[in-house]
């Protein structure tokens, strides 16, 4: 019998490997930052689970930090997304190459 | 008197200060007087402490002056402090009297240069720093006044630095004395940490306790110190500076490459006699090398053209003399030798001068003749000055130093057969050399026109000179002869007396020998040279292999050529590209080098870079799991 952490951890990887999916397969910027979230919250959700696992406040706590970064992480790359926009009129990372030096 | 003391060094100082600072913006006029008056006032001062010093000897049998304290570190404190016994009056009186003749007939040879200023304030700094040596307490001042009167030696050397082989030449002179100066530091070095002190009296009381005679510790001092000397006294094999360094104006040539600089080492030696006599071996060497350094000299003097070479050749043989004598243990005779050779060697060279500025600065002896009717007052001046030269009995200075040395370097204590065998050579090949010099340039046809006689200014130093060297000698007689030893009597409050063998033959048959073996030189010079003015016989073949081989001063310039600048140049060429630089180099070129290879990586594939992550987070996972 599977008990409810392995449970969670599962749904927890599977969301980690899709939001990995997005950021490597999509081609506009924005949809990889939604990616990135997605994976956050995963590793956010594993983190809760061993908190209810163990009985500790530990994951939850984490899980507040995680919060607080994803939301800083998002108000600065929004902030790219747009400015990429202003210049480049596009949002496609594949025609974003000229970055690079 | 004492007071007086610091005057000596200090004129001369003033004179450069002043020369140099404001030398031109200054009328010539005031530059000469300047410049030669300085010098001129130290003469007198030397002269007054000369006499009070004879009439009423201060205790002690010198004049102490303590100036300032110049610096103290731990356990060594340096004074700038000035000390003058008799040897150092001697000396003085040399630097200031000579060099004051020279000063003024500078003051007339040089009156067309446009650098008149630079080579007065030069010329006193030199006698500053001569004096310096010759006066100081302790070993750090003299070493200053060493380094300094090196100094002034390449500044004057290079005087007409325009011409590239002057530079050279002084170049030259500076670095071979300075692998003698070297020497002479680590010697002090090693003084200093045996005895702690370098106060010269302090020494030379604390070294007969400290070291036992012949010990490896004093031989190695010695031989230090014999090293810094030969560099400055243009002793075998440190000679080689000193026939180039004519390349400097005749002056520079009569006071510091013939009467004062180059007796640097003779004053070392004389002054440090405490410690060579601690060490036999040592005292042996200095009058091997006095021996050698005579006759090799002299015979390359022989097939010299240039009349300045020539003096050159002739000055390194006549310094070889001094430290044979000092070899022997004949200090007073050294040191008398010094003095007359000062003289007529002083004498020889300011008119030589005035022959090569009145012949169109020819050098050449045998572009010259028939002088003796054209210059009638160098004629007599410049043989007076050959006549002491060459040692001719009784009517020379030269005689009775020489003979003194001659008869001393067999009948003295660590005197040899074998090196009186050489020096009689030496008198011998000087007769001869001399001779040549005087038939060839002022007997025979005119070959190049007198262009323009000497001012006044210049003849006047000559005649004093010229006096001199004939006159000088008389303070001194041999003990045989007539019972008067002025300058003995002076030299040897300071320096031992003369020890000589047991059961010598007499004296008379050495000074009969002597004169024999002068009078057979100028023969031999009259026979060859008198009345044949193409010297046909010496450009024969069969001689010319010989007569290369003297002209170069027997090859010393090429075989230091072949073993040091050739090896020098040959590893500087190689290591052109510096070995260690190369290790950097490949540093720099390996990072360069990985950037490129990383630089493919940045390719601004935004996917590319996640990939990279994830397969650097994926690896770090495995390596936990696997380890």
């Amino acid at each position: 019998m599977i008990n409810s952490a392995h449970m969670v951890l599962i749904v927890a990887s599977v969301l980690f490997a899709l939001g990995l999916v997005g950021v490597l397969t999509r081609k506009n910027v924005v949809f990889m930052l939604i990616s990135v979230e997605i994976m956050l919250n995963a590793s956010g959700l594993a983190f809760v689970a061993a908190g209810a696992k163990w009985q500790q406040p530990d994951g939850q706590v984490m899980f507040l930090f995680i919060l607080a970064m994803a939301a800083a992480e998002v108000s600065v790359g929004l902030a790219l997304v747009l400015q990429i926009y202003h210049q480049h009129k596009t949002l496609d990372v594949d025609r974003l190459k000229e970055l690079r030096d | 008197m004492p007071p007086l003391l610091a005057f000596i060094p200090l004129l001369p100082l003033i004179g450069f200060v002043v020369l140099s600072f404001f030398g031109r913006q200054m009328p010539k006029r005031a530059v000469a007087i300047l410049g030669a008056g300085t010098i001129c006032i130290a003469a007198i001062l030397t002269i007054i402490l000369g006499l009070s010093f004879l009439q009423t000897p201060p205790a002690g049998g010198a004049y102490d002056q303590l100036l300032w304290s110049w610096f103290s570190i731990g356990n060594l404190s340096v004074d700038i402090g000035l000390r003058a016994d008799a040897l150092t009056l001697v000396f003085i009186f040399i630097i200031t009297f000579v060099g004051a003749l020279i000063h003024i007939y500078s003051a007339f040879f040089m009156w067309h240069d446009d650098d008149y200023a630079r080579f007065f304030a030069s010329m006193n700094l030199f006698v500053c720093s001569m004096l310096l040596l010759v006066m100081a307490d302790n070993l750090v001042l003299m070493y200053l006044g060493w380094e300094g009167v090196g100094l002034c030696s390449y500044l004057l050397i290079g005087f007409w630095y325009e011409v590239p082989s002057n530079c050279r030449a002084a170049i030259k002179a500076f670095l071979i004395t300075r692998i003698g100066d070297t020497a002479l530091l680590i010697g002090l070095f090693l003084l200093f940490k045996e005895l702690g002190t370098l106060n010269i009296s302090a020494i030379l009381h604390l070294a007969p306790d400290h070291f036992t005679t012949g010990g490896s510790n004093i031989v190695l001092i010695t031989i230090l110190l014999l090293v810094g000397g030969m560099g400055k006294s243009a002793q075998l094999p440190l000679q080689t500076w000193l026939p180039d360094a004519m390349a400097g104006p005749s002056p520079v040539s009569a006071l510091i490459h013939a009467a004062t600089m180059v007796t640097a080492g003779v004053y070392l030696i004389a002054r440090m006699h405490v410690l060579f006599q601690l060490s036999p071996v040592t005292m042996m060497i200095v009058a091997i090398i006095g021996a050698l350094t005579l006759f090799v000299a002299g015979c390359s003097a022989l097939a010299q053209t240039d009349i300045k070479r020539i003096l050159a050749y002739s000055t390194i043989s006549q310094i070889g003399y001094m430290f044979l004598a000092l070899g022997v243990g004949a200090w007073s005779a050294a040191i008398f030798h010094f003095f007359t050779h000062a003289f007529f060697k002083a004498l020889l060279f300011l008119a030589a001068g005035v022959i090569i500025e009145a012949l169109h600065h020819e050098h050449n002896i045998f572009m010259m003749g028939g002088l003796r009717k054209r210059m009638p007052v160098v004629f007599v001046t410049f043989l007076a000055g050959a006549v002491a030269l060459s040692a001719l009995p009784l009517v020379s200075a030269g005689f009775f130093s020489k003979d003194a040395i001659l008869w001393y370097s067999w009948s003295a204590a660590n005197g040899n057969p074998l090196l009186w065998v050489m020096a009689m050579a030496g008198a011998f090949i000087t007769a001869l050399y001399t001779t040549r010099l005087m038939l060839v340039v002022f007997w025979g046809d005119v070959r190049t026109p007198v262009h323009e006689h000497p001012a006044q200014g210049m003849v006047i130093p000559l005649i004093v000179l010229a006096f001199l060297s004939i006159t000088a000698g008389f303070i001194e007689w041999p003990h045989n002869m007539v019972h008067l030893s002025l300058f003995s009597d002076l030299v040897q409050k300071v320096l031992p007396e003369t020890v000589l063998k047991p059961d010598l033959p007499s004296e008379w048959l050495f000074q009969l020998m002597a004169v024999f073996v002068t009078l057979a030189g100028i023969y031999l010079g009259y026979l060859l040279y008198y009345g044949k003015p193409g010297i046909r016989w010496q450009r024969s073949p069969g001689l010319s292999g010989m007569r290369d081989l003297l002209f170069s001063g027997f090859k010393f310039d090429q075989l230091y050529n072949f073993l040091f600048v050739k090896p020098f140049v040959f590893i500087t060429r190689i290591n052109k590209s510096d070995v260690i630089d190369r290790l950097y180099n490949g540093i720099a070129q390996a990072a360069l080098k990985l950037n490129s290879w990383f630089a493919i990586s940045q390719n601004g594939s935004l996917r590319l870079y996640i990939v990279g992550v994830l397969a650097g987070i994926l690896f770090i996972i495995t390596l936990q799991i696997l380890l």
